[in-house]
């Protein structure tokens, strides 16, 4: 009862090579500004790797793991054959295909505006026009969950979608959503530049058209992370989901409120009126709730757990819980840096304090807390839990998985701790060259020593990673077990609609990007004398 | 449960969410855009319609740039084109002709290094373009160059540009000795800089591996006229740098700093 198989594993392989390559960039950098080398000598070469890093961990390898891992969902939750079997190798070729385009142009120097873009910089139009491919290849994706659903729903009326499905549709449509910014930037300001059509460039504009994206693409990332809280957790710890319908909430929630909020990457930005800074800081506010919501309902579910297996008492369940087993380390893992990633968040949210951490380490240690590690980690264990399924057999060695989420873990509290402290100390991000001598930085050059080595720890742990899925997928055939997601305490025998369903909250998504992002783009667009002359990235000397 | 329907005023779901985010979103806007900025100085003493359309980015008047004075540094500002931009046969044709009459005294008939004028060959065409500008208007002045171009035409200016742009490089200037290292603090000043003391590395804006932005490459120039040109734009004698970019890097160096990185620039092809 899987016969997308051979695609899913093709996803989930393409997105941790590329994830690997991806992370030993990260650790060189991390090296080669730190007081353990000699610098690089050529702020270029840093640059390139920063923007190859980026470009792979933010586009290709959260895109290949929610699509992979949405693949699986439509087989195993809907227990159905997935419709458009051809579309999706279609897609995942355009992603192959996508990220080797962008990536080249990267590697020879022609695109090294990191992958957040930062017109005026202009970069070869091979390696936007790769990112659209990557970005394209993911609507086909979310063209064909919309489908699949609607096919499921077609075949079983009035029954409620599984949950895994639900949320998996929900990321689906919130990223055909929010890749609309990003899309709008690349295909009206950036490529008629790139193509030399044009030369001047609306950068103000540009940043908020991406600022659309910027966020909201965050929780596209995070949806999968979320999938496995929800529904491979609970039944993997032996417990019970708490509650499915809080679990839909949440997800509806990220659904309206992660979209009018990218504003709040723009605090220190002129172009953008004071009133809608403030507003979209409310909504991001807004958007800590279904994270909350899933804080308690995923620990009332791990109590639960706990409870069956004897626990007693307000903490003794605590440690009745079965932590020899890797998916409660990382609950656990996951969960304390998801608590210290979302407080920071909130610091950064907030309107006023922004001021004091805009631009500096703290940023880049925020989101690799809450991205590279509460999310990333999750990633690790959706692939260990579903490789079983794809391969036929068996994790060759749970001590080993074990020690790779250890690993990981430290690996990323001592990488991202001492990137806040220093950020608090002022260390600006994006720099890449940092004299330890002088007095003022003397102060932090032991702490971003330590944060270097946390890079290797790092290394040491995906390529453990890499290893194991390797030796897994060599190991000798098993006898296939069912599938099994977590099911709730109460029977989901009837939702109400409204949590069955998308139209409501994607017609409140829309209504809120309008009411947040109509205004700063339509007065933009009217303002005159707004653009300035490109500036080119990697000219021929 | 089919018949339950979402879009309804009789479902909760549908009135709660919605006029929940309608609450939320009215409260937001009164407080961003009419509480807040009524709280703070910034916004002055407008009234009510000013202050929200400049809390909603739409202010009344503008910043004027007025308390900028003196006159402008330069009227001449050039970026490096966005695609490798072939010349006109013809352009560069003419600036040949332009160039053998009246410019290769000193800079060379193929425009190769000479002591005290730049070496032109190979230098990009939009930087060449910029100078000659800068000469004609005389926010940069040299005896010699303002009489010689004064008369041409914009033409003449971009035909020359291009002509010097077409000219194959020539080597470097002055090399070192097999076996000598370029002196490590030039090497540090031109690649990363002095960020305390407020230089920023040559490389940033003059490039390595690739162009960056409108500044001229320096490798094959003469040290010397190099070297003369950074104690002009330390001194303020030259000052055509739009933003004061040349004049407060140079400032900030030492004479034997200004000496070994031109020699570190003379040595490079």
């Amino acid at each position: 009862m899987f016969h997308a198989k051979r695609l899913v594993l093709a996803h989930f392989w393409l997105a941790f090579i590329a994830f690997l390559i991806a992370l030993l960039l990260g650790a060189w950098q991390m090296l080669v500004r730190s007081p353990f080398l000699p610098w690089v000598g050529d702020p270029e070469l840093y640059y390139r790797s920063v923007t190859a890093h980026g470009s792979v961990m933010a586009y290709v390898m959260p895109t290949l793991v929610s699509m992979g891992f949405g693949y699986a969902i439509v087989e195993l939750a809907l227990a159905q054959r997935l419709v458009g079997l051809k579309w999706a190798w279609a897609a995942f070729i355009m992603l192959a295909v996508g990220a080797v385009m962008a990536m080249v142009p990267v590697a020879l120097g022609q695109a090294s505006v990191l992958y957040t873009f930062y017109p005026p910089m202009i970069g070869s139009p091979f390696y936007y026009l790769g990112v659209v491919l990557v970005v394209v290849g993911s609507w086909i994706w979310v063209a064909l969950m919309h489908v699949n659903l609607r096919v499921w729903k077609r075949a079983n009326p009035g029954k409620p979608v599984p949950l895994a499905m639900f949320a998996n549709v929900a990321g689906a449509y919130l990223w055909a959503w929010t890749a609309v910014g990003a899309a709008l930037e690349i295909l009206f300001q950036i490529l008629p530049v790139a193509f030399g059509l044009t030369n001047t460039i609306d950068a103000g504009l540009s940043r908020i058209l991406f600022s659309w994206t910027l966020h909201a693409i965050v929780y596209f990332w995070l949806i999968p992370a979320y999938i496995a809280y929800y529904t491979l957790v609970p039944r993997a710890i032996g417990g019970r989901l708490y509650s499915d319908s809080m679990a839909r909430v949440s997800f509806i929630l990220f659904l309206v409120f992660a979209m009018p909020i990218g504003i709040h990457h723009l605090f220190a930005d002129p172009q953008v009126g004071s009133g809608f800074k403030f507003l979209h800081a409310v909504f991001t506010g807004m958007v800590s709730v279904p994270t909350l919501l899933t804080v308690f309902t995923i620990c009332a579910s791990v109590e639960i757990a706990g409870r069956l297996r004897g626990g007693k008492g307000a903490f003794g369940w605590l440690t009745a819980l079965p932590w020899q087993n890797p998916m409660m380390l990382v609950i656990a893992f996951s969960f304390v840096m998801l608590g210290l990633g979302g407080a920071g968040g909130l610091i950064n949210m907030s309107y006023q304090l922004n001021s004091t951490v805009h631009n500096t380490q703290w940023v880049t240690g925020h989101f690799h807390l809450i991205f590279g590690g509460a999310i990333v980690i999750m990633y690790f264990a959706i692939a260990y839990e579903l490789w079983p399924q794809l391969t036929g057999r068996a994790i060759a060695s749970v001590k080993l998985v074990r020690t790779q989420l250890w690993l990981w873990f430290i690996g990323m509290m001592v990488v991202t701790l001492p990137w806040h402290y220093v950020g608090l100390l002022g260390a600006p991000r994006r720099m890449a060259y940092y004299d330890y001598n002088a007095l003022g930085l003397q102060s932090q050059a032991f702490w971003v020593g330590m944060s270097a080595v946390g890079g290797l720890i790092l290394v040491a742990s995906g390529v453990l990673f890499i290893y194991i899925l390797v030796k897994s997928q060599f190991g000798p055939l098993v006898q296939q077990q069912s599938f099994r997601f977590a099911s709730a305490v109460q029977p989901v025998d009837r939702v109400p609609a409204a949590l069955n369903s998308f139209g409501l909250w994607v017609a409140l998504m829309i209504g809120l990007t309008v009411v947040n992002y109509s205004v700063p783009i339509v007065q933009l667009l009217r303002l005159p004398q707004t653009s300035v002359p490109a500036v080119v990235v990697g000219a021929q000397r | 449960m089919n018949q339950e329907r979402v879009f309804s005023l009789r479902n909760p779901w549908f009135t709660v969410s919605v006029g929940g985010t309608i609450a939320i979103a009215v409260v937001g806007i009164l407080i961003g855009f009419i509480w807040l900025p009524s709280a703070s100085n910034a916004f002055g003493d407008r009234s009510l319609w000013a202050t929200i359309c400049s809390a909603a980015g739409a202010p009344s008047s503008w910043y004027g740039g007025a308390n900028l004075a003196g006159p402008a540094p330069s009227d001449v500002v050039v970026l490096p084109p966005l695609r490798r931009a072939r010349a006109d046969a013809n352009s560069i044709g003419r600036g040949a002709t332009i160039a053998t009459q009246n410019c290769s005294m000193c800079h060379g008939v193929l425009g190769t290094s000479q002591v005290t004028a730049p070496a032109l060959a190979g230098q990009y065409a939009d930087v060449v373009y910029k100078e000659l500008r800068d000469y004609q208007n005389g926010v940069r002045q040299n005896a010699i160059m303002q009489p010689i171009i004064a008369a041409r035409s914009d033409q003449d200016l971009h035909d020359l540009a291009a002509y010097y742009a077409s000219l194959p490089r020539a080597p470097a200037a002055q090399t070192l000795p097999t076996g000598v290292e370029p002196d490590a603090n030039a090497v540090k000043l031109a690649m990363q800089g002095d960020p305390q003391r407020n230089i920023a590395p040559c490389a940033a804006c003059h490039g390595q591996l690739d162009r960056k932005g409108a500044a001229p490459w320096l490798g094959g120039q003469s040290s010397i006229y190099l070297a003369a040109q950074m104690r002009a734009f330390a001194s303020g004698a030259r000052h055509n740098d739009i933003n004061e970019q040349m004049r407060n890097v140079a400032r900030q160096m030492t004479p034997a700093e200004i000496d070994s990185v031109a020699k570190y620039y003379a040595a490079m092809q």
